[in-house]
């Protein structure tokens, strides 16, 4: 049971992230590393904003702006200096390990004791004794559908409709008299914010931040993104957010069998990258085999 | 209208291929021309519209529309006024999203990209009905992703769509070039009922000589960067494919192809 639990508080955290990373590696067709440095920044934020005994709320807008702003520079960096989307997200990355570094003060700050989003005098008046196990995963599942819900509404929108028309066919963006470039822009501020969003629940959920906790995030996204998006590709638009979601808790759940079957958690990485490997080679057969009908 | 003015293009300037394709280029198209261009490989022809479209830079001149110097305006800001067809049928439209969610995205081009909802249902009467006069049956599949259909489909729609919205200029570039024999005829077609309606002024390039002659109210062709034929009105139908097709072999054979 509680390894149900943690799965699913885990894999939901996570999903928000998958969402941004679905912004930019299928929306967008933009392989964006950003993802390793603002992910660790939400945390970071998270944790220096509630040792500073700030609204465990306020963490979250805040955080999520914070993402968005870098997220905007990889996109200046790539659009206005031309550098290639790979390398703009590279150079974030390495400037961000120094930046998130520089906002906590330390490469590990624990915020025991402390109120967070899941531990605070409203959430515990709401939540009885008996509730007090699941009120975690209760707030962050009511979080990531607000993400997705606001998500699929953005993409509703004319904005959302040219986002999805700049990864799909840029040229008819600039048909549309539109500027391209700028596009680009908004869709990696968007997804930036959900990542740094999703590292700041992370933090509130872990009880701290440490400067490692990025590495690796961007691999975790793309994994939830290509598990979803391959096991339930014949959905329409709106459930394309909720397969990503699915994804990530599945591949949460492959990672937590993989340790309990003994692997030790500094197998992790290794086990992330045979995962993905197999996720990668799996969905591109099934693509070729699509594609020679 | 739309000036050039000793328009200068160089490609690969500084190295050894350097090649200069426009030097001291003038072209005026009047209003509501219907301008077929026409000229071998090389000649500029496709160069021209890039020029005017800004998708590549003047080297030197002038680009002029209704009195207004554009030579250095983004090519986003100048397609605000001009609807464009690509050879690339896959180009003028999104392949993964549905034929409502192309038509709304053309229908608000112009406006603002804001956060008001994507597709406004009550224009999807009106969708249907421009779409009803391709007949093709696309106003029954407004729910399909562009993806899905055939070439000769897509361009129909990119041809729609391009000219949903006001516009100054309509730019085709080889439209109908990647359409089998039939399906080319059918977008020709419709081409010229769309601008005859709208009373556009149009740019056409076409590899088609016969195309060139049969439609449209001016034909130029280009030959290394330099207008060798330009003829309008009466002129223009007087003239066979005979005609047409000796002095495109005269060139040709002093190219040496």
């Amino acid at each position: 049971m509680a390894l149900l639990l943690s799965v699913l508080e885990q894999g939901l955290i996570y999903a928000i992230m998958g969402l941004g990373v679905y912004i930019t590696y299928k929306i967008l067709d933009f392989p964006d590393l950003t993802v390793d440095g603002s992910f660790p920044m939400g945390a970071a934020i998270a944790c220096v904003l509630i040792t500073k005994e700030v609204s465990p709320l306020l963490t979250l807008p805040v955080c999520f702006l914070a993402g968005a702003f870098v997220g905007m520079l990889t996109g200046l960096i790539h659009v206005k200096l031309k550098v290639r989307d790979l390398l703009s997200g590279i150079i974030m990355m390495t400037a961000l390990y120094t930046v998130n570094l520089r906002i906590a003060g330390k490469a590990n700050l624990p915020v025991y004791q402390k109120e967070t989003i899941f531990d605070n005098g409203l959430i515990n008046g709401i939540f009885p004794g008996v509730f007090q196990t699941y009120k975690t995963v209760i707030v962050i599942f009511v979080v990531t559908m607000a993400s997705k819900f606001l998500l699929d509404w953005y993409l509703g929108t004319r904005s959302g409709l040219l986002l999805r028309a700049v990864g799909d066919n840029d040229t008819i963006v600039t048909s549309l008299g539109v500027d391209k470039g700028l596009v680009r822009i908004v869709g990696l501020s968007i997804a930036n914010g959900m990542v740094a969003l999703s590292g700041c629940i992370f933090a509130q959920q872990q009880r701290f931040f440490d400067i490692s906790v990025g590495t690796g995030t961007v691999v975790i996204g793309l994994a939830s993104v290509i598990i979803g998006t391959s096991l339930f590709r014949k959905c329409s638009l709106w459930k394309v957010t909720t397969s990503v979601i699915a994804g990530s808790l599945l591949y949460k759940a492959c990672v937590a069998l993989a340790i309990r079957m003994g692997l030790s958690s500094s197998d992790l990485k290794l086990i992330t990258a045979v995962l993905f490997l197999g996720i990668l080679v799996l969905g591109m057969e099934r693509k070729k085999k699509v594609s020679e009908c | 209208m739309l000036t050039l003015e000793k328009i200068t293009k160089h490609y690969n300037p500084g190295s050894v291929n350097e090649m200069c394709l426009f030097d001291g280029f003038d072209f005026t198209v009047e209003d509501g021309e219907f301008v077929s261009v026409v000229g071998s490989n090389g000649s500029g022809k496709t160069s021209l519209l890039n020029l005017i479209c800004g998708s590549i830079d003047t080297d030197g001149g002038r680009i002029v529309v209704n009195g207004q110097d554009i030579t250095r305006r983004q090519a986003y800001v100048r397609h605000r006024k001009i609807g464009r067809v690509y050879q690339d049928p896959s180009k003028g439209t999104c392949p993964s999203m549905t034929i409502l969610e192309n038509m709304s995205l053309a229908d608000n081009k112009g406006r603002h990209y804001g956060l008001r909802k994507g597709i406004n249902k009550s224009r999807t009467a009106h969708y249907r009905e421009l779409l009803s006069q391709l007949d093709l049956g696309l106003e029954e599949k407004l729910d399909t992703r562009v993806g899905d259909l055939s070439g000769g489909q897509r361009q129909a729609m990119a041809l729609l769509m391009s000219t949903m919205t006001p516009i100054d200029f309509l730019i085709l570039d080889e439209h109908t070039a990647a359409l089998d024999p039939r399906t080319a005829e059918i977008i020709m077609k419709l081409t010229d009922r769309i601008v005859r309606e709208k009373k556009v002024t149009t740019i056409m390039v076409t590899h088609n000589l016969r195309y060139a002659l049969e439609y449209g109210s001016r034909l130029v062709m280009l030959h290394e960067g330099k207008v060798i034929v330009d003829r309008s009105g009466e002129a223009k139908k007087r003239m066979d494919t005979e005609e047409i097709m000796a002095i495109f072999n005269r060139i040709s054979v002093e190219c040496g192809n």
